[in-house]
Order: structure tokens, then sequence, then C-alpha cells
């Protein structure tokens, strides 16, 4: 599984968690743009979680996806 | 006082999601199904298939290690568990776990690895020959089969009662994807998905304790909302203690469990602890195909590291649950187990404490992460099945008695088809229990009766060089009896169990409530106007005579149903469902559910009246046998559990050595890389101190002992 050519494990925990964090981080800043109604928020609305989450989310899969990028030594 | 509950629960789905929570659901069956089609091009050997090479490092086996074990019944089910216990809840993921699995890395990994075996019936075919090994091949396969068809539809029905998905839809595609990546890329898809799915656990879970947390007003704020709603949530075990890891196992009334020390520190900490992360061979065999010895022991400790933070994503929102859910009157939100009548009718259950924090906490596209991981956690664990089936089927069944010279190219196609097999043979155990689901439970703790005992097997053979071949099988199928035997008298009722008191209105009958003046919503009495009524266990008289089983009368004049009830020498509750009437006056449809309060027939009213008597019922323990086994009538299931992993242990053990004292051992020139003494370690060249297992798995016994303390 660590075959020269193969692409590592990392590379795609990276990819999906960089796509996750950034629609998740779009959900939250489309929901600060256009506010839900008060009776669908989720408790704790107002911590704006799913901003910072997605966020966080993001660096971390975008850590993995250029420490672990399979295409550098082929290009 | 009459007792009184709130509509908790009803038809409509526990979570709604949105269109970004379906995209991300989406995207990750694509990446799943895409992950197997890259990897297939890899596979070209039966090493690659069975073993992933053998080339895993130790970063990725142990977190397939943890993650085959981190399905979402898992989080799921542990959640219910603090829920029901507290923090005793955590001895899982601690005692429960953890010195089991540094004793398989630095005692019992070097025996697996330096033996080259495929898996752990594999070893006992070298240490011990065939009857053993085909014993724990044969059970081990059926067995894992069944439980993976079990676990996809309990997945299956939670995925229904969560999100409304059709359970038909959520068992074939899940295990058609799971189908499409293990037969293309066996092992190493298998362990692929197993490492994503880890960090889609963890990224869709954390939030809920971080957010549950700032919302209880921080730990303490927590500990002091369980202690003032712990009364009202469990009432029969109200002045246990839920906030204590061992503070509260002094003996077995002060916790939830039922349970004291001896039971949690030999049964779990020891028996099934041990069984299961030494000898399941799903487990295990994620670690043996790790590249080098060291790798494979390091691998396991960084498993024991990541185990042991479970408990954050586990435990914690299992605690919030008695916490931060409430009612909209601000009391506490009551769940109740799965076999209580009024479960998933008026009361969520025990289970639904995680989706029910999530409905509470994450919004579009956090939702749709968390339910991702609850389904990628669903299909790894089938994926873990399905290729350990495959494996254990190809070489330790197949291979050791029908076939033994085939070419490796054969053992291929035989795993890829056997682990088609193995996908469709789970999918007719999970069609089979939507017609026996009373067998649901028995199948969850099957692999618990084979486990044990093979523990026992293996460990005598690893530092026993006398144990005999005759004395393994003798042990282990013993032990698999008595197991099997003590789980048949714990839920044996010779005096007859009778079912508590209740009665359900069937849909469309029309009632008037009446509640105490002042006393909020609380309900007093009940008066059915209109309809049938369903009773269990009520004796209904209707002019003077009592109605006998199978009685269908109609009521004649008006009669009251008591809110307790005579039964075999003590008074029962009885209570009411209501899942779908009709309010008399206003029309309105209207659900409620109440225990002890008066109900009132009027005439015109319909009764169909049931008598239930069982002499054995799986969901049930009987408490007058449970304290021959678990030293008290006041354990519950899981106390019993324990002790009987505990017993089973005894048991194997005893019978091993003993006829092994009798019968002819095999000679020490076969023994030689299978047991203690008869072993050389292999020598790996000088490594840093940093590097060392040893090391590591000192911190991590050290860090054990600092937790245990914090949290006495």
């Amino acid at each position: 599984m660590h075959d020269e050519h193969q692409i590592p494990i990392w590379f795609f925990i990276g990819g999906l968690l960089l796509l996750y964090g950034v629609l998740i981080t779009g959900a939250g800043l489309f929901a600060l743009a256009v506010p839900p109604p008060e009776e669908s928020r989720v408790a704790l609305y107002y911590l704006h979680s799913d901003i910072w989450w997605g966020a966080f989310m993001a660096i971390v899969g975008l850590f993995y996806c250029t420490r672990y990028y399979p295409f550098r030594d082929a290009r | 006082m009459p007792s009184w509950f709130m509509f908790a629960a009803g038809n409509a789905p526990l979570i709604s999601m949105g269109s970004l929570d379906i995209v991300i659901i989406a995207i990750y069956f694509v990446v799943v199904l895409g992950i197997g089609i890259y990897l297939k091009k890899y596979v070209s050997t039966g090493e690659d298939f069975f073993m992933a090479g053998r080339k895993m490092t130790a970063w990725i086996a142990g977190l397939s290690f943890i993650s085959a074990n981190l399905s979402s019944l898992e989080t799921m089910g542990w959640s219910a568990m603090a829920y029901q216990y507290g923090m005793l809840g955590a001895h899982a993921y601690l005692i429960g776990a953890i010195p089991a699995i540094l004793f398989l890395a630095i005692v019992m990994m070097p025996f697996y690895y330096i033996c080259k075996t495929h898996s752990v019936p594999g070893y006992l075919k070298l240490r011990y020959g065939t009857s053993s090994s085909a014993l724990a091949g044969i059970s081990f396969a059926i067995l894992t089969v069944l439980v993976s068809g079990a676990s996809m539809f309990a997945v299956a029905k939670i995925l229904h009662l969560l999100l409304g998905w059709n359970m038909n839809v959520s068992i074939w595609v899940a295990s058609l994807t799971v189908a499409v990546y293990v037969t293309l890329g066996g092992l190493i898809s298998a362990v692929f998905n197993e490492v994503l799915q880890y960090f889609l656990i963890w990224f869709g879970s954390l939030l809920i304790p971080i957010l549950g947390l700032i919302d209880a007003g921080g730990w303490n704020g927590m500990l002091e909302r369980i202690r003032h709603n712990v009364p009202v949530i469990h009432p029969s075990v109200g002045n246990a203690n839920f906030t204590s890891l061992w503070r509260n196992l002094g003996s077995f009334d002060t916790n939830p469990m039922g349970i004291d020390w001896f039971g949690m520190v030999f049964g779990l900490g020891l028996a099934v602890s041990f069984g299961y992360w030494c000898t399941d061979f799903l487990q295990v065999q994620r670690v043996i195909v790790a590249k080098d010895l060291r790798a494979a022991q390091n691998g396991t400790i960084i498993g024991a590291v990541l185990k042991m933070l479970v408990p954050i994503i586990v435990t914690i929102p299992g605690l919030l649950g008695l916490a931060v859910l409430l009612n909209t009157d601000g009391s506490p939100l009551v769940l109740v187990p799965e076999n209580d009548p009024r479960a998933n009718i008026t009361h969520h259950t025990f289970n639904d404490v995680l989706p029910l924090l999530m409905g509470k906490y994450l919004g579009p596209g956090l939702l749709g992460l968390g339910v991702t991981a609850m389904i990628a956690g669903f299909m790894s664990g089938m994926a873990g099945n399905v290729s350990a089936f495959a494996t254990v089927w190809t070489y330790d069944v197949y291979r050791t008695l029908f076939n033994r010279n085939a070419s490796d190219s054969h053992y291929l196609k035989m795993g890829r088809w056997c682990s088609l097999l193995g996908v469709l043979m789970s999918i007719g155990t999970a069609y089979a229990l939507f017609y026996f689901s009373n067998i649901l439970e028995f199948l969850q703790v099957l692999i618990f009766f084979f486990i044990v005992p093979l523990f026992g097997v293996v460990i005598v053979g690893m530092l026993w060089k006398k144990a005999t071949p005759t004395g393994a099988f003798v042990g282990f199928l013993t032990a698999i009896l008595v197991s099997m035997s003590m789980w048949d008298y714990v839920h044996t009722f010779p005096e007859g169990y009778r079912p508590k008191p209740r009665a359900v209105l069937a849909p469309g009958a029309v009632v008037r409530v009446e509640k105490t003046p002042g006393g909020g919503e609380a309900i007093s009495r009940v008066i059915v106007e209109k309809g049938t009524v369903q009773t269990t266990n009520i004796p209904i008289h209707d002019d003077g005579k009592p109605a006998g089983t199978g009685a269908r009368v109609t009521v004649e004049r008006e009669t009251t149903l008591p809110p307790r009830v005579e039964q075999q020498g003590t008074s029962a509750v009885f209570g009411l469902l209501a899942p779908d009437v009709v309010l008399a006056g206003s029309n309105q449809p209207d659900k409620f559910g109440v225990e002890g309060v008066p109900v009132v027939l009027l005439p015109g009213v319909k009764v169909e009246a049931v008598e239930v008597e069982q002499t054995f019922n799986p969901a049930e323990f009987n408490p007058a046998h449970t304290k021959y086994i678990a030293r008290s009538e006041k354990a519950k299931p899981m106390a019993v559990n324990m002790y009987s992993a505990f017993w089973t242990l005894v048991v194997c053990v005893s019978v091993l050595i003993g006829v092994s004292l009798f019968t002819e051992p095999k000679p020490e020139s076969e023994l030689h890389n299978l047991v203690m003494g008869l072993t050389p370690l292999p020598d790996d060249g000088p490594v840093p101190w940093y590097k060392h297992p040893h090391v590591w798995a000192t911190v991590v016994g050290v860090v054990l002992v600092a937790i245990n303390v914090i949290f006495w």
C-alpha cells in the first residue's frame, strides 16, 4: 500500500476534508449573510460553529494535500 | 403520585437534512468507490488481497486497528451506555481496552508476527493442529457474516428512524458499495476506507462535546446538571453515582450498572477485553499485516492512544444527554431502553442520544458530515467483516480442508468471490432479521460466546508449551457451550415472566384527557369514549367476569382500569400508550403516553385483552438467576455479560490445562516461533529510544493510570 507510485491515503483524506471544509464554511457564511428563521436555528447558533469548524477542516485538508501531494516528482 | 411523560417521539424522522447534507453524503460514496476502483491495479497476488502486501506503516496500522472497532453502532451504542450507566461507560475505552491492547502489542504480537500467520485460526493450526483451527475458522467465518448482517439491519433501522430512509435502499446501496470496493481492492481497500472513516468520525463528532460543554456551562456545570436530572431520568437508580469511574464500585447498589470492582476488572478488563482485542481476528488482522514487527507493535500502541481519546466523542455526549436534553418546559427529556414498550412510540431511546444531540447542535452541512460519519462507520465495519471472512474462509477453511495445493491466483479469485459471497450472506442475514428481529440481541452477544474461549486457547498455547491439541479443542468447545448455557440460564424464567401491564389505544380512538389542576401538563385521568383498546396482562372485568386470554369484549358499562395491577405478588404500574388518537370535543389529533393513572372505558369501547407469560425471553434477565452469575440480583445486562465472560474464560483455561495434563503435547521441534521460550525475537538493529515499543507502552500505561485517578 506504499507502492512508489501509489497515491498515499493521506492525500485522499486531505482532499475530502478540504472539499467538505469549503462547503461547510460556505454554508456558514451564507447563513451569516441570510440568517435562517429563528425557529429553524440550531442551539448555540450565534457561535456560527459551521464557519470556524469548516475553516479548520479546510486548513487540515489543505495541509495534508500539500504535504502528501503525489504528483510533485512527476511534474 | 401518578407519573407522566410528554411526547418525545413520533413517526416523523428525528433529523431532517437539507440539500447540502445530501451532497456531502453523495461525495463520500463517490470517493470510496473511486478509491476501490483505483486500488484494484495494486492487487495482483493473494498476499496483496488478504494481507495488504504486508506493507503498512505503524500509523496506518494503528488507525485501521481502532477504526475497524469504531463503527457507527459503537459510537451510538456507547453514547447510549454512558446515558444509561454514566461515566462507567468510559471503562470500555480505559481498563476495558488499553491493558489488552498493550498486552497484544508487547506479549502476543511477536508470536503472531514471527509465525507469519494469515489469521488467528491460522495460528491455532500451527500451534495445535487442524481440529481447533477448523472449529475456530468455521465459527469465526459464520459469526462474522451473521454479525455483519445484524449490524446492517440495525443501522438500516437507525437510518430509517433518524432520517426516514427506506430500509431496503439503505441495505442495498451501502452493501453494494462495500461489495465493489472490497472485491476490487481487498484488505488494502478496507484499510484505506477505515483510515478515511476515522477522520470523518472525529470531524463529524467532535463539535458535539465542544458545543454541549459550552451549553452546559463547562465540565462542572454538566456534572451538576446530571446530579439534578438523574433522579428524574433514571428513577430506579436515582441515588446511584453517575459521574465516577471507581468511587461507586464498592458495592452493587451504588452504581447504575449493578456491578462491583471485581466484575469490572476481571470481567471487562480481563475476559471481554483481552478476548476482543487480542484474538478477534477482525482487529488483529489490521496490525499483523504491518511492514515489520516493530511497526506492528508501535501501530498497536498508537491504536491504544487513539482508543483512549474516543470517550471524548462517545462518553461525553452520553453524559451531555443527561444534562442538556430538555423538554420544551425545561424538564429533562427522558429516553428509554429499546425493549421499553414506549420506545419509538412516545419516547426516544437511549440509542437516540447522539442523533438527538446532532440535531440540536449541528446545522446544514455539519449535519450531513455527522450522518456521513455514521454511514462511513457502518460501511467500513462491514468491509472489515467481509475482508476478514474472505481471509479466514479462503486460508483457514478452504485451503486447510478442501484444496491445499492450488495456485496463488486461484486463492485470490476465491478471496474475491468470498468477499462478494460475504456481502450477500450479510444481506440475507439482515433480511432474516426483518422477520426474526427478536434474535438480534442474541446475535450481538454471539461473538462473545466465541472470542473469549478463543483467547483462553490462544494465550495458554502461547505461554505454555505443554498445552495439547486435545486440551485446546476440548477446552474451546466446553467454554463455548458453557458460555451459551449461561446466556440461556439468565434469560430463563421457570416461574414465568409476565411483561409489565400496559394498554395501547388503536389509531382513531376518541379520548378525553383530564389534567391535575395547577399541575401543568400532568395527566390525572384518561377517559376512552370510542375505539379499541389492546391490553396486555390487565384483568378486564365486564359484567363482573374477568376476560381471558385472547378475549375480545365490548364494554357494556363504564369500566375503570386501575393505575396499578397486582402481578406475581407485586404491584405493577400500568402504562397507557396513545400514539394516534383524537381528542373528544376539539377533534384534534393527539398522541401521549401515561403511567400510573386510572383509565376509564365508556360503554361501546372494544377491548382486545391478552395475557402473556413466558418461560424464556432473550431481552429480559431473571434476577433470581443473575445473582449466581453476576453475584447480585441488581446486576444490569452489561454486568451480567462481564461476569459471564469471566466465568467462560475460567472454564476454558481450567479445562484446557486439566485435559493437557493427561494428553500428549506436540514435540518442541514443532513449536518453534509459536510458544514463549521457543521463539527468538528478530533483531531489527539499533533503534532510538523513542521508537521502542516498550517505552511507549509504559507511557500509555502511566497515562491510563492518571486518567483513572483524575476521574476516580
